[in-house]
């Protein structure tokens, strides 16, 4: 493998590389356990996997602050276990059970943790978008220093959502950094026969904006690319847009077998896997030795293996939380004289 | 108390609530600089400044849903529609997000934000600008909605809305902005789903709100020129709903008309009149009535605008019709 030049990258520390190395293995292990999970019926719903795309949020993790704020669309597994949030709680929300992070009622696609800042979790296409542009602008009107995260796939980019939101996030210059997973296909249409412009990045000359295309299959490169988009977003010189291109094996959700694409392009995809690479890396730059990763692989089986547990010994949702969490106020009858 | 429009009414409880809370902010298309469409933002640019009082594009999807994501993180904003008809753009947003954020959640969320702006038909603005969108948002567990039919209840119920800590739908109308109404002096907030009997009366109840409200009172008193003794109950809140007040009326009159300008079908009104059916059937003279607008949409032309709309007149007809009293 030719060594990548990194940039920012080159300054990570020893742990924080260990630390990359450990959440692409957690997430990776994580969903293959999802997979099955699902199989055997303890998962039910839509459930979109991450598998190939765990690079993108590992990087991003590595360079953003537990202050700030991410936000992502329904394919969200990687994004709240990279936030710090225990595989428990994730994996009891997709089981359904009351010690899920949102307490059964949301699902795969609708995790939340919010004393992270993992704002979800959310099922339209698109639509997380003004949603960051808020919690941006939020940002802004406190002048709290936090920068918003904002994720979502390259079939969102053709929704109106899209483009009003980067309009006004650019035009009130807010701390966001839009990052658009690029994995080729808007569940089974490629890019190609969806967006007049395939390139996504370049979609930002539109509102003036730094437009980034990323190596989204290598978690340093990741790194590299938001690193500087959140230094710049913080500094007040407002959003950018980044196009990270990556690739999902699994098909859009475990109901797609993915059939509209060739095996042999799924296969030339996993050669160009993050997690080998990340290994090869913190080897080579005297992280960690072999052993100690694989102590690491080892730790992580047992970690997603209690993960199961937790959610299999959790309960259902009594009944009685059906109306519970409509509204924080249902009926205020107050004041009345 | 003091005579005010219902713009004014509605530019008060604004200015307060922004003076009150500096989490708190307007931003809409126009609201800035051009002191609103209809001029309910008057003066707020010039004293709260630009970080209060915010020009948005023309975005509805875009400024609606920025205001949902700063709720989420604890601001409290006050997003004001153009009119609803634009809001349509912002559905998505309103419904899919707003409304479901704490639940989805699990409770970790909340969605403390206002949406405000104009209802319903005003005159000669044909289909694309004369529509009722109460019972849409009203169908939304997660939604509050707010439609006022006087200046206090608008400032009162504004104020709340904007302290409340949940997605509020505020429901205002072009023509009811110059209506004068008497406005009391000082604080003061009204709560949301607490209706108000506008009028008391023995033999037939009205139910009414928002605009309509003042055509069922010019129905009543044409009525009582005949000795019939109408009671028209506002309920100010479609959801939460007074369900006691409208049934407890119901039960000490005997006899219900709905009044609503919208179309007929599916509408709030039908909501309402099951609730009577089913909670006062057994003192019910006859059938609940409802007087709608004609299920078409809304035409240009004055003739036939005239004849799509209900005024006082369907009113009288509604309340006979009710009591089985002929013409």
């Amino acid at each position: 493998m030719a060594k990548p030049a990194y940039g920012l990258a080159e300054k990570l520390d020893k742990p924080t590389l260990v630390k990359m190395y450990r959440q692409l293995v957690l997430l990776r292990r994580f969903e293959e356990r999802c997979a099955q999970q699902y199989a055997l019926q303890k998962i039910a719903g839509f459930c979109h996997l991450y598998i190939g795309q765990e690079a993108v949020a590992v990087g991003v993790e590595a360079a953003i602050e537990p202050e700030d704020i991410v936000i992502t669309a329904y394919r969200d597994h990687g994004q709240i276990l990279t936030r710090g949030t225990p595989p428990g709680p994730v994996m009891a929300e997709m089981f359904g059970r009351i010690k899920g992070v949102a307490k059964g009622k949301g699902g795969s696609m609708h995790l939340y943790d919010i004393p992270r800042n993992f704002y979800g979790g959310w099922g339209i296409v698109g639509a997380q978008i003004p949603l960051a542009l808020g919690t941006a602008y939020a940002s802004k009107y406190r002048n709290d220093g936090k920068v918003t995260i904002c994720y979502f796939g390259e079939a969102a980019v053709n929704q109106g959502a899209f483009h009003e939101a980067l309009n006004m996030a650019a035009l009130w210059k807010v701390p966001a950094v839009f990052i658009c997973e690029n994995n080729r296909y808007g569940m089974g249409t490629p890019i190609s026969v969806s967006s007049a412009v395939v390139d996504v990045y370049k979609r930002a000359c539109a509102y003036d904006i730094p437009g980034v295309p990323a190596d989204g299959m290598d978690t340093l490169a990741m790194y590299d690319a938001v690193k500087q988009a959140v230094d710049r977003a913080r500094a007040g010189e407002g959003p950018t847009l980044i196009e990270a291109r990556t690739y999902r094996y699994r098909g859009h959700s475990m109901s797609d077998p993915a059939v509209y694409r060739t095996r042999d392009e799924v296969d030339s995809e996993r050669a160009n896997d993050p997690i080998p690479k990340m290994r090869a890396w913190c080897i080579a730059k005297k992280a960690a030795k072999e052993a100690e990763l694989d102590a690491i692989d080892e730790a992580i089986e047992k970690e997603v293996e209690e993960a199961i547990k937790f959610a299999e010994e959790s309960p259902w949702p009594d009944p009685s939380e059906l109306y519970e969490d409509v509204y924080v106020d249902p009926i205020r009858r107050v004041e009345t004289n | 108390m003091r005579e005010l429009t219902f713009r004014d009414a509605l530019n008060e409880a604004l200015d307060e609530e922004l003076t009150r809370d500096p989490d708190t902010f307007l931003m809409g298309e126009e609201v800035g600089a051009y002191n609103g469409a209809y001029k309910v933002s008057k003066g707020l640019l010039d004293k709260h400044g630009p970080k209060r009082v915010i020009d948005s594009p023309i975005s509805e999807l875009g400024f609606c849903g920025l205001g949902i994501g700063a709720a989420l993180v604890g601001l409290k904003p006050i997003i004001e529609v153009m009119t609803w008809n634009f809001a349509i753009l912002a559905m998505d947003q309103i419904v899919n997000t707003a409304a479901k954020a704490r639940y989805m959640a699990g409770g970790a969320l909340s969605c403390p934000i206002v949406f405000r702006g104009p209802n319903g038909a005003a005159h000669s603005l044909a289909a694309q600008h004369s529509q009722w969108f109460e019972a849409q948002y009203a169908y939304y567990p997660g939604l509050k909605v707010i439609v006022p039919g006087t200046p206090a209840d608008a400032k009162g119920l504004l104020k709340s809305a904007i302290r409340d800590p949940d997605p509020c739908i505020f429901m205002e109308s072009e023509t009811m902005y110059a209506w004068k109404g008497m406005v009391p002096d000082g604080e003061y907030t009204i709560p949301i789903g607490v209706g108000d009997i506008k009028r008391e009366g023995t033999h037939c109840t009205i139910v009414a709100w928002g605009k309509a409200l003042k055509i069922a009172l010019d129905g009543a008193e044409l009525l009582a020129k005949e000795g019939i003794e109408c009671e028209v109950v506002d309920p100010r809140t479609i959801r939460p709903l007074d369900e006691a007040m409208i049934v407890d009326s119901v039960r000490k009159t005997g006899a219900c008309v709905v009044l609503e300008e919208g179309w007929p079908y599916f509408n709030a009104g039908a909501q309402i009149s099951d609730i009577v059916q089913r909670a006062c059937f057994d003192v019910l003279d006859g059938p609940v009535i409802r007087v709608t607008g004609a299920d078409v949409p809304m035409p240009y032309a004055k003739t036939l605008e005239a004849v799509a709309r209900p005024d006082e007149n369907s009113v009288v007809a509604g309340v006979k019709q009710a009591l089985n009293v002929r013409s």
